[in-house]
């Protein structure tokens, strides 16, 4: 499904990834971690072509990514990203979130587009705020929307950057069930995230980044229990510390 | 307890008094009738040294014959006035040209936040190119010089004049508002699969209008007060009928004060709309 060989990337001169290789088959469920400024987040961006990647290839479903990418609107529209501010549209309803994109880019009828918009918040539990606006919930409630949002395009994808770091501690549980949910669809998944206890129960392989590189991969009982590398034992002592 | 000195007991109670004599003076001062109170005081002063001024000139006020410079009794009923034709053509002029400068301003706005190399060259040399020239330069570039080549009528070249203007002053008030919009906004629209084109129309515009509406019409009374200055080249707008009557009735004083006058009227109008407008955002955000 994703296919990414000896990606690089730069900001300027600085260099955010480099020779990052990965693949993640359909259905897979992969969780990347690793310490801030890693380049988790540049990674995942990379892949909807948020960031443009300066070498490398990148596949995503078959269709390279790149310059000579025809119409990268038509790979977008098939991978949703959850973003750690949510970043819904303020001045939309949160119907009219759900269904920009239906009726702007898959060009549904609002009809259609707002009876698909009414099942995925049902699928997220919340059914009852579709004509409140995003200011009107909680960051719980607004990250849901933001991934219901995602999968009213009905995406073969999902990216997530760190969708619980910016929610009150009481509030992660109710984002991560609608993942655990929504991994057990068997949607492709990758998750930038360090809730370990979410990778573990949904990961089929963890990535350990730092310094813009792929330290590790690993299935998740050999990442948690036996990791590799020193700097990933490192990494993890201090996260599951808490 | 400390037995406190009765002298301190009087200084106290007396800054008590000052205090208080300060809060009540700060209360009228702010007060709605003071206002309005000082605010008629000044003028009638400020017309008062006028009326003077112009006794000792020994002026001789007509203002009975101003009414007629705007609708005029004749025996078969009213007949518009020179000053409301004036009026007519600068709400004219005005509008015209808003228009084009919203449009013109959109366009530079978009070319300069455009990845387009070019597209930002040409759209600052266009801002610093207008921007850096007097208006009634400008004005007798566009009439003496292109209107020549083009073929442009003085109300043409007027409009032209004034949309240039001020269009790049409306850009500066769109890419100010489009950078106000947060960069996530951005990518959560592009994610989800809008073209650029969408992005803007859907969820940039939308969120910008509350950033442009007030700047926007701030701009609108500008060009309104920035059209005058066409009567230089005999655009039959207020200002330039205001001249002419006076060139033939000599009531300088009289017709400027109606002409101001009109103005304000109009430019007030305007604002007390975009106040409207604005909390009507308001409710909706
Ligand atoms: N727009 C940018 N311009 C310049 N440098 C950037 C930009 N975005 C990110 N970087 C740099 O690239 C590196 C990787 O950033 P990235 O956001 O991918 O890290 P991350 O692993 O997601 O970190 P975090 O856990 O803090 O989100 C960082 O050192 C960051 O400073
Ligand atoms: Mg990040």
């Amino acid at each position: 499904m994703i296919e990414i060989r000896g990606l690089g990337m730069y900001f300027g001169k600085f260099q955010a990834l480099s020779n990052v290789s990965l693949s993640v088959e359909a259905g897979e469920k992969v969780v990347i971690c690793g310490p801030s400024g890693s380049g988790k987040s540049t990674l995942i961006r990379c892949i909807n072509r948020l960031e443009e990647h300066s070498s490398g290839q990148l596949f995503v479903d078959g269709v390279e990514i790149g310059e000579e990418t025809r119409n990268i609107r038509n790979v977008r529209m098939e991978i949703g990203m959850v973003f750690q501010q949510f970043n819904l549209f303020p001045h939309l309803t949160v119907l009219d979130n759900l269904t920009v994109g239906p009726v702007r880019v898959r060009k549904m009828s609002r009809r259609d587009a707002e009876r698909r918009a009414r099942k995925y918040l049902q699928r997220v539990h919340i059914p009852e705020q579709a004509d409140k606006y995003p200011s009107q919930l909680s960051g719980g409630q607004q990250q849901r929307v933001a991934i219901a949002r995602s999968l009213c395009m009905e995406p073969k994808i999902m990216l997530f950057d760190e969708p619980t770091s910016a929610l009150d501690p009481e509030m992660i549980n109710e984002v991560l069930d609608v993942m655990v949910e929504l991994a057990s669809t068997g949607m492709t998944m990758i998750c930038v995230t360090h809730e370990m206890g979410f990778a573990r129960k949904v990961a089929d392989k963890m990535v350990f980044m730092e310094e813009g590189e792929i330290i590790e991969t690993a299935p998740p009982e050999e990442f948690f229990n036996h990791p590799r590398s020193k700097r990933c034992q490192m990494f993890l002592d201090k996260v599951l510390e808490h | 307890m400390p037995k406190t000195h009765p002298s301190l007991i009087k200084f106290q109670s007396s800054q008590h008094r000052t205090a208080d004599a300060g809060r009540w003076v700060r209360l009228m001062l702010d007060s709605r009738l003071m206002s309005i109170l000082l605010y008629v005081l000044i003028m009638g002063l400020i017309i008062r040294v006028l009326m003077t001024g112009a006794q000792a000139i020994g002026y001789n006020w007509q203002w009975y014959r101003v009414s007629d410079y705007i609708l005029e009794m004749t025996d078969d009923g009213f007949q518009v006035g020179e000053l409301l034709l004036g009026l007519v053509t600068t709400i004219d002029l005005t509008f015209r040209s808003f228009a084009l400068a919203v449009a013109i301003g959109l366009v530079i706005a978009l070319l300069q936040l455009s990845s387009l190399m070019i597209g930002s060259r040409i759209a600052i040399g266009f801002i610093e190119f207008v921007r850096n020239l007097p208006l009634l330069v400008l004005l007798y570039l566009i009439y003496y010089v292109v209107g020549p080549i083009f073929d442009l009528g003085r109300f043409t070249a007027s409009v032209l004049c004034l949309a240039v203007y001020h269009s790049v002053l409306v850009a500066e008030i769109f890419r100010a508002a489009i950078q106000a919009v947060p960069l996530g906004q951005w990518e959560a629209a592009r994610a989800v699969g809008l073209s650029t084109p969408q992005c803007y129309r859907y969820i940039l515009i939308p969120q910008s209008v509350k950033f442009i509406l007030p700047p926007l019409t701030g701009e609108a009374v500008h060009l309104i007060k920035s059209s005058a200055i066409v009567s230089v080249i005999a655009v039959a707008e207020l200002t330039t009928m205001g001249r002419n009557i006076i060139s033939d009735t000599y009531m300088s004083f009289e017709i400027w004060f109606t002409v101001a006058a009109i103005y304000l009227i109009f430019t007030l109008i305007l604002s007390i709309f975009v106040t409207f407008l604005e909390k009507k955002f308001e409710v909706i955000n």
